[in-house]
């Protein structure tokens, strides 16, 4: 028998008995930042290949749910800090090493250019819209010269968005269960997933449909194997990274994560599509709203599993 | 300079004064605690062996929490001490995520708090307070850099460990063995 105790008494409020430090803010803005870089990844990318009219959805006006998603983002990740007085602090610095930095200024240049981006698409919806003031006209037209650039910019930044907020977790070598290299692809393919889902679930047109239905496909597959890829590394890894995995193997998330993100999130909405495309009639906000829901909860599943893996005691 | 602290295992009652004397000293808030005591219970009655640690931050020379603050808040200041700038912390919580020995908790002021070798009393040349205080003298505290200090000859004379350093901190809170 080997036990260790506190004998001192340590109830250190959201440190014991073990570390909650981040509530739901932190998976809702880890959801809604990976969803906005998935939608603004596919604007920005048929853009560029030219299909702006073949795909007007994805590039004109489902990116409109990515400043508002980005915005409810920020909100959450500033409620959820302590000492919001000084968050202004962010931003007078750039620690490289720290991906809360360099995370901190990437949103800046997404949110930015993603309000940008729906600036210059404003028409689609309201096509008598005027800008009224002179500055505001040449601000429009300087924007629209230099389009190819802002899309390269969001492009660019959309992957950086993706990978961070997967990142962001991994960095932490004291939480096993974080700690893995896979998680900064898995969190970008889990938000391109869901970029690809409210396209599909916001097109009117077919072909458009089935294209990102069948992107939607791929990604969930590429999903499906990086999370095994992550067991297969745990479990050939250190005791802590194996105590971490049987979070998942038998643990306390054993049911969340494999019923609600494998099997609802994934492995469902997979099928449908694979449905979808052979030609049965499934509707579109079936898997749609299922690869949302399993990108969200997987999410909140890994934020709070994450702080419950640990080395000692 | 490089601050170390040594906490004699064999000699250590448990008696946490070392936590009260600290809670005093930097007026932690009701409720918290910069140290505490570990006991860890081994083998099977009667054949029980018992260890007792006096732990608080291990101010690593890799501090994952300096590394990962996005503000420059946490810091290494003289001595390799890891410090908090509270006007600079934002609350994030991420150097407390990254604490594998979860030294750091959240001020209900909204920063977050930790030891800080008692700082303020090391240079005006006193010893922290739990060293200080320690009724059986089972702490050590002094600079490694300097051979004729308490630590440095503790640590020459004695077996000793660190905890987890196979998590890569270089934690500089050593154990007695």
């Amino acid at each position: 028998m080997n036990e260790e105790l506190i004998i001192s008494g340590r109830e250190n409020m959201m440190v014991d008995p073990h570390l909650h430090i981040w509530h739901w803010p932190i998976p809702l803005y880890l959801f809604l930042g990976g969803l906005a870089a998935g939608i603004l990844f596919f604007a920005a990318l048929f853009y560029l290949m030219g299909k702006e009219n073949e795909y007007r959805t994805a590039v004109r006006r489902i990116p409109f749910i990515a400043p508002v998603a980005l915005i409810v983002g920020l909100a959450a990740l500033f409620f959820d800090l302590r000492h919001k007085a000084f968050f202004w602090q962010l931003y007078t610095a750039i620690r490289l090493e720290s991906p809360m930095s360099w995370g901190a200024w990437t949103l800046l240049v997404i949110t930015t250019a993603s309000v940008i981006w729906c600036a210059l698409h404003i028409r689609e919806f309201f096509p008598g819209w005027d800008w009224r003031y002179r500055w505001l006209i040449n601000l429009e037209s300087f924007f629209n010269k230099y389009k190819k650039v802002l899309a390269w910019v969001i492009l660019i930044y959309a992957v950086i968005t993706g990978i961070y907020t997967g990142i962001l977790l991994s960095a932490f070598n004291a939480r096993p269960l974080w700690n893995t290299s896979v998680l900064g692809p898995l969190f970008l393919a889990s938000g391109l997933s869901a970029g690809a889902a409210s396209i599909v679930l916001g097109s009117k047109d077919k072909k458009e449909r089935l294209l990102f239905t069948r992107i939607d496909l791929i990604i969930l597959g590429v999903e499906l194997f990086l999370i095994v890829h992550m067991f297969m590394g745990f479990l050939a890894s250190t005791q802590v990274q194996i105590e971490a995995a049987e979070l998942f193997l038998g643990g306390g998330y054993t049911m969340v994560f494999w019923i609600f993100v494998v099997f609802l999130g994934i492995i469902l909405p997979a099928s449908l599509d694979l449905m979808e495309l052979r030609g049965y009639h499934i509707p579109a906000v079936i898997p749609g709203l299922l690869v949302l829901f399993g990108s969200l909860m997987f999410r909140f599943v890994f934020v709070f599993a994450g702080q419950v893996s640990r080395w000692l005691y | 300079m490089r601050y170390a602290m040594a906490v004699d295992t064999k000699k250590c009652v448990g008696c946490s004064d070392c936590v009260v004397a600290c809670q005093t000293e930097n007026d932690v808030p009701i409720g918290y605690c910069r140290d505490w005591v570990v006991e860890v219970m081994d083998g099977t009655y009667p054949q029980l062996e018992i260890e007792l640690r006096s732990e608080r931050c291990n101010h690593c020379g890799n501090a994952p929490c300096v590394r990962c603050c996005p503000t420059g808040a946490s810091h290494i200041a003289e001595g390799g001490i890891v410090l908090v700038k509270p006007n600079k912390c934002i609350g994030c919580g991420a150097c407390i995520a990254s604490c594998p020995y979860d030294a750091r908790y959240p001020h209900p002021k909204g920063y977050v708090d930790k030891c800080t070798f008692c700082i303020h009393r090391v240079r005006e040349g006193m010893k922290p307070a739990c060293v200080a205080v320690c009724p059986t003298k089972c702490m050590y505290f002094g600079d490694l850099d300097d051979p004729n200090s308490d630590v440095s000859i503790i640590l020459k004379k004695r077996k000793y460990k660190t905890l987890i350093p196979e998590a890569g901190t270089k934690p500089e809170l050593y154990f007695l063995i």
